[in-house]
């Protein structure tokens, strides 16, 4: 524990992560105002004591949005990471495990495949077809952390394959099946928990662009990129509205970087260096 | 060298084949009746079989990707049903202000992060490497059509000096053009650099710590001789494999970013033709997009070949 | 007046003392053999030469090159220095060249930094430094890449790198560590004969006594950064004082009490066995090639017997333990263990594998970290239809463990709280959990140091004896695979070239190879062992 507190990217980036999760939780059952309800007479105050990141042009407390907000972005990126892992992973297991049979090279063409369709165009392509909403995002984010998790699997684990523990353990009659799940899985964890923070910084980044360009969330769905593309228009009269939404965008955002950083230099100091 | 090009070039092909085939089939399942569900449910019903006749509704799956594929070939992307216009066509017009952007932001990223990364990798540890991986860690974490906002307010609502948006057309020249696409270059170029930078940073210092670096030194090279002799070509490997995958994301910028500045690019094309559900452009972008991506990759295998000679003579 | 000397040098990094008062003397023309095992401060003794440390690094003493003070020089005079005056060869060959420029442009470099020539003219010397270094320019021309060349030649590249210039002192770490035996009799030669020609000094350094024995002229034997013994090589290889040095002399010649207990009854038959491997080496859609590992080997390993195979790197031995342990099928020929076939319709035959264990060569790459030594040692029982359970579990355990010199109490700990040779003990108590007839031994004590590894090999004659165990070893150091096996096959390009027992193969080869091997196994002057 303290090695964890004592990284220099550690502690910010767990604050930083602790309170935008924090609010997320906080908002499900107490914001300091309904985000459903309009309250004309109130549009676009500064920030004030009353509403410390002022309102918007229907005089909804940006505070409250922005706690409501975090709960969408958390929950699509989350769900995301979640999608991207469970299916990578098996995957990246077995084509390490046959690496070189047919299973494997189908595994790894597809996975070039859907990397050639950036989140975004999954998400044109879905909301072509079935119109936008937030599961859109959750989808699209999704199928592109499959092949990122797919890739990071089979690296690591093809380097493990060649440990001499695993013949080992072949010697001792295990098949490929179990040797992925007790030797190669737990020792690839670490890797999956870094990679996860900062694929779920990404989905964070990913859904707020979406949400903005009208391919995510839609209203009356609280959501930052979608406070964002509101704003544009009212930029050069109210640029709190454009203000407050970013800031907990990149900070949320960096928050998990650092976290990231962090968790890479404590679980894996062998992997310090061969960060991007 | 000729194997390796061919053996490339085959996978290239079959890729472009299988992305073709998931994009038909995705826009295939459109549940219904595609021309009805482009036209909505008060069309009339000679509109509705002129349209479906247009889109080759008419034969088998096989069929229709087959004509679809194969115009595609020829660049006939079919016609735009809101525009009554050949997409092709949309897509020339469309592609002189999107092409460029890209192209833009790329060089930009290139010039900031190679710089940037050789330094903080040469000085690491010091005041300056920190510096620089501070501002990447922002400028990845930054979204950047937040960033572009704040440009726009900064540059073009308070200093006035750029425009807010729109783009002037190549027809007041050249450097109007330029102009108008600078704030959203650097918009999509921020978070490619920052990345980048980090990129070069890290893979610069994993080959300084290599043995060929000892043997250099043991010759009587300096510590810089060593790196920008031994080091910098080694190290530009992993650096080509980031930026063909970074191609894609800043296309997919480019769309978000040409909404924050109105401008008339792919991007804008591609959500006008959601709204008015015109699926054969949809189709069209989205295929022209990944086909760059596709061939974008090729090209970063070709560039490998050409910087690592073990890659030449493999067979 | 000695050409190198080092007095009192004092080395610490990052406040950890790494050398202490370390002093030597390499004379022009002479060879200084510098010997010790891991951590004793040999390679960093040869890096402060040319000060080439790590970060953080502070040197104390003297160093004078040719009169000059080394830890007074700036930088720049060092750099002009380094591959001038003093050239430096490491261990490992594969990774010392860069690997995207050509050999002759990394020669030429050497020469290029230090001298305001011509580029033709460096290459054209550059090409006589290759020559010198025996890479004659027909059959490897300057436009090669380090990636067409094998290990030894790219040594051979690295030696020229630092002889082009014609140094006063060549230092060289480790140069013939990681390469095969014939390979590295051919690297000493040449280095042997560098020296004489050039008249340089030359400073070798190692961890095996035999490899320098019959090259130095004066010796230093370090340990834990210390200089424990020095002197000329032929007086102190009969007069060895320190108790350190006597133990590593008797260490590198060590041989184990056997006993005597082969049977005549076979126990693993090999006939006719033929593994193939298809290489996709003309083309995607061109013939395939095969590659034939392992062509048409027999042999018999007895109850009770130890039995050796030796070659170098890529002879096929790996792949035929592989094919052994049934881990990988045959193409050909029966491997049969007490009668059985080791592989019965594609999968191993389970009544074998539990009769047969292995222990591998690197003691840290052999256990997977996350696990306790408990459920290390005991993953041989997925091998059994009922493993014990409970206390049973636990009493064999303990019973592994302690045959192999370690305490019941060490079951609860993890792998990176032991040493490589406890690792290797761990490895051994693995292999005996389930009690097999046969253990292969890959290498088995290849990564150790030779007190450590003559202490396993002592473990190793014990436990045989003790436990009726049949053991294939599997080797490429002909001393080891001398001192513990009765019988000796030889294997080359896949095929066996001789077979019989260990002291006649080794004193009276009747092959051609075997007597190339024989010849190039470094060993220690026969009078003092």
């Amino acid at each position: 524990m303290k090695i964890f507190l004592h990284n220099r990217s550690m502690l910010p980036g767990l604050v930083l992560t602790l309170i935008f999760t924090g609010a997320a939780i906080v908002s499900l059952v107490w914001v300091p105002y309904d985000t459903t309800v309009l309250n004309i007479a109130e549009r676009m105050k500064s920030p004030s004591l009353q509403h410390p990141f002022g309102t918007d042009q229907f005089g909804r407390d940006i505070l409250s949005m922005i706690m409501v907000g975090a709960r969408t972005s958390i929950a699509v990126a989350l769900v995301a990471v979640g999608i991207g892992m469970l299916a990578g992973v098996p995957l990246g297991l077995a084509a390490a495990a046959r690496k070189g049979s047919l299973l494997d090279e189908v595994i790894m063409r597809m996975n070039d495949l859907v990397f050639a369709f950036p989140s975004l165009l999954i998400a044109v392509m879905i909301t072509a077809v079935f119109g936008a909403s937030a599961l859109n995002a959750i989808i699209a984010i999704g199928i592109f952390n499959i092949p990122v998790f797919a890739r990071l699997t089979r690296g690591a684990a093809l380097t493990l394959w060649s440990r001499e523990y695993i013949m080992a353990a072949r010697v001792a009659g295990k098949g490929p099946a179990r040797i992925s799940v007790e030797h190669i899985l737990p020792n690839v964890t670490n890797l999956l928990i870094v990679q996860g923070t900062i694929q779920f910084s990404l989905g964070i980044l990913a859904e707020a662009g979406l949400s903005y360009v009208g391919l995510g969330a839609q209203p009356p769905t609280a959501s930052w990129g979608r406070m964002l593309a509101d704003s544009q228009t009212m930029i050069s009269l109210a640029p709190h509205l454009a203000l407050f939404p970013g800031l907990a965008i990149l900070l949320t955002v960096l928050g998990l970087n650092l976290m990231g950083d962090g968790l890479r230099d404590v679980l894996d100091p062998k992997l310090r260096r061969s960060r991007s | 060298m000729l194997q390796y090009f061919l053996k490339r070039l085959l996978s290239l092909g079959l890729s472009l084949v299988a992305a073709s085939v998931v994009i038909f089939l995705a826009l295939e399942v459109v549940p219904g009746d595609p021309a009805a569900y482009m036209l909505g449910v008060n069309a009339q019903e000679d509109t509705l079989n002129a349209l479906r006749e247009q889109l080759g509704l008419n034969g088998t799956i096989l069929q229709r990707y087959l004509s679809w594929a194969g115009g595609l070939l020829v660049g006939d992307f079919g016609t735009s049903y809101t525009y009554r216009t050949p997409v092709s066509e949309l897509i020339g017009e469309r592609l002189w202000v999107s092409l460029p952007l890209a192209l833009y932001a790329l060089t930009l990223s290139t010039l900031i992060a190679f710089p940037a990364g050789i330094w903080a990798a040469s000085r690491r540890g010091s005041y300056a490497d920190a510096g620089v991986m501070g501002v990447t860690q922002l400028g990845v974490a930054i979204p950047n059509f937040w960033f572009a906002m704040l440009m726009v307010l900064v540059f073009a609502i308070n200093l006035r000096w750029f425009s807010a948006g729109g783009f002037p057309g190549w027809e007041d020249g050249f450097f109007a053009g330029m102009k108008a696409l600078t704030l959203p270059a650097i918009a999509l170029a921020l978070p490619q650099a920052s990345i980048l930078t980090r990129v070069m940073r890290s893979s610069l210092l994993d080959t300084l710590g290599e043995d060929f670096i000892r043997s250099a030194r043991a010759k009587g090279l300096t510590r810089g001789q060593a790196m920008w002799r031994h080091a910098l070509r080694n190290a530009l490997i992993p650096v080509l494999t980031i930026m063909g995958l970074q191609f894609s994301f800043l296309l997919a910028g480019a769309i978000i970013i040409e909404n924050v500045f109105f401008l008339p690019g792919l991007g804008r094309l591609v959500f006008q033709a959601i709204s008015s559900r015109d699926l054969i452009v949809v189709e069209s972008v989205v295929m022209l997009l990944v086909f760059a991506v596709i061939v974008v990759n090729f090209a970063v295998d070709l560039a490998y070949a050409l910087v690592d000679p073990r890659l030449r003579r493999r067979r | 007046m000695s050409l190198l000397h080092i007095n009192r040098l004092s080395l610490s990094i990052h406040g950890s003392t790494i050398l202490k008062d370390v002093s030597l003397k390499v004379g022009a023309g002479r060879i200084l053999g510098v010997i010790g095992e891991s951590g004793s401060g040999k390679s960093m003794t040869a890096f402060s030469v040319l000060q080439l440390l790590p970060n953080g690094s502070a040197c104390s003493g003297d160093i004078s090159l040719s009169d000059k003070d080394i830890l007074a020089c700036s930088e720049e005079e060092l750099c002009s220095l380094r591959g001038k005056e003093v050239g430096m060869v490491f261990q490992e060959p594969m990774t010392a060249l860069n690997p995207l420029q050509t050999i002759g442009a990394q020669v030429a470099e050497t020469i290029l930094i230090h001298e305001n020539v011509p580029k033709a003219e460096a290459l054209a010397r550059a090409a006589e430094a290759l020559r010198r270094a025996e890479l004659p320019q027909d059959r490897f021309p300057l436009s090669r890449y380090p990636h067409e060349l094998s290990g030894g030649q790219r040594q051979r590249v690295v030696i020229a790198m630092a002889i082009a210039l014609r140094p006063k002192l060549l230092i060289a770490d480790e140069p013939t560590t990681a390469l095969d035996v014939t390979t590295q009799a051919q690297i000493l030669d040449l280095l042997k004969r560098l020296v004489a020609e050039d008249g340089m000094g030359l400073m070798l350094i190692s961890h095996d006594l035999a490899v320098v024995a019959d090259l130095a002229d004066d010796l230093v034997i370090m340990r834990r950064g210390e200089v424990v013994e020095s002197g000329p090589a032929a007086h102190l290889f009969r007069n060895m004082q320190h108790p350190y040095s006597r133990a590593l002399l008797e260490a590198s010649g060590h041989v184990p009490v056997k006993s005597a207990r082969t049977t005549s009854a076979p126990l693993l038959q090999v006939r006719n066995v033929v593994r193939e491997y298809a290489s996709h080496s003309h083309g995607w859609w061109g013939q395939t090639t095969r590659f034939r590992a392992v062509d048409d080997v027999s042999f018999e390993i007895r109850k009770g017997e130890s039995l050796g195979l030796v070659g170098e790197s890529g002879c096929g031995k790996s792949t035929l333990t592989r094919a052994i342990l049934g881990l990988e099928e045959t193409q050909g020929g029966d491997i049969l263990f007490d009668g059985e076939p080791v592989v019965v319709h594609h999968h191993a035959n389970r009544e074998v594998r539990r009769r047969m264990q292995v222990v591998f060569q690197d003691p840290y790459g052999s256990f997977n970290p996350r696990w306790r030594v408990d459920r290390l040692i005991t993953e041989p029982y997925h091998l059994l239809d009922s493993p014990p359970q409970g206390s049973e579990r636990r009493e064999a355990i303990a019973e592994a463990l302690e045959s192999v010199g370690l305490t019941a109490d060490d079951a609860g700990k993890y792998i990176h709280e032991f040493s490589g040779g406890q690792r290797q003990r761990i490895a051994i108590a693995r292999a005996l959990i389930i009690k097999p007839d046969l253990i292969v031994l890959d290498e088995a004590v290849s990564a150790l140091d030779v007190s450590v590894r003559a202490q396993v090999l002592d473990l190793l004659a014990d436990l045989g004896g003790r436990f009726g165990l049949t053991y294939l070893f599997i080797s490429h150091d002909l001393s080891v695979v001398r001192s513990i096996t009765e019988r000796v096959l030889v294997m080359k390009s896949g095929k066996i070239v001789e077979e019989g027992p260990t002291e006649a193969v080794f004193d009276n080869p009747k092959d051609a190879y075997t007597k190339q091997l024989v010849d190039a196994a470094p060993v220690l002057p026969a009078d003092v062992a």
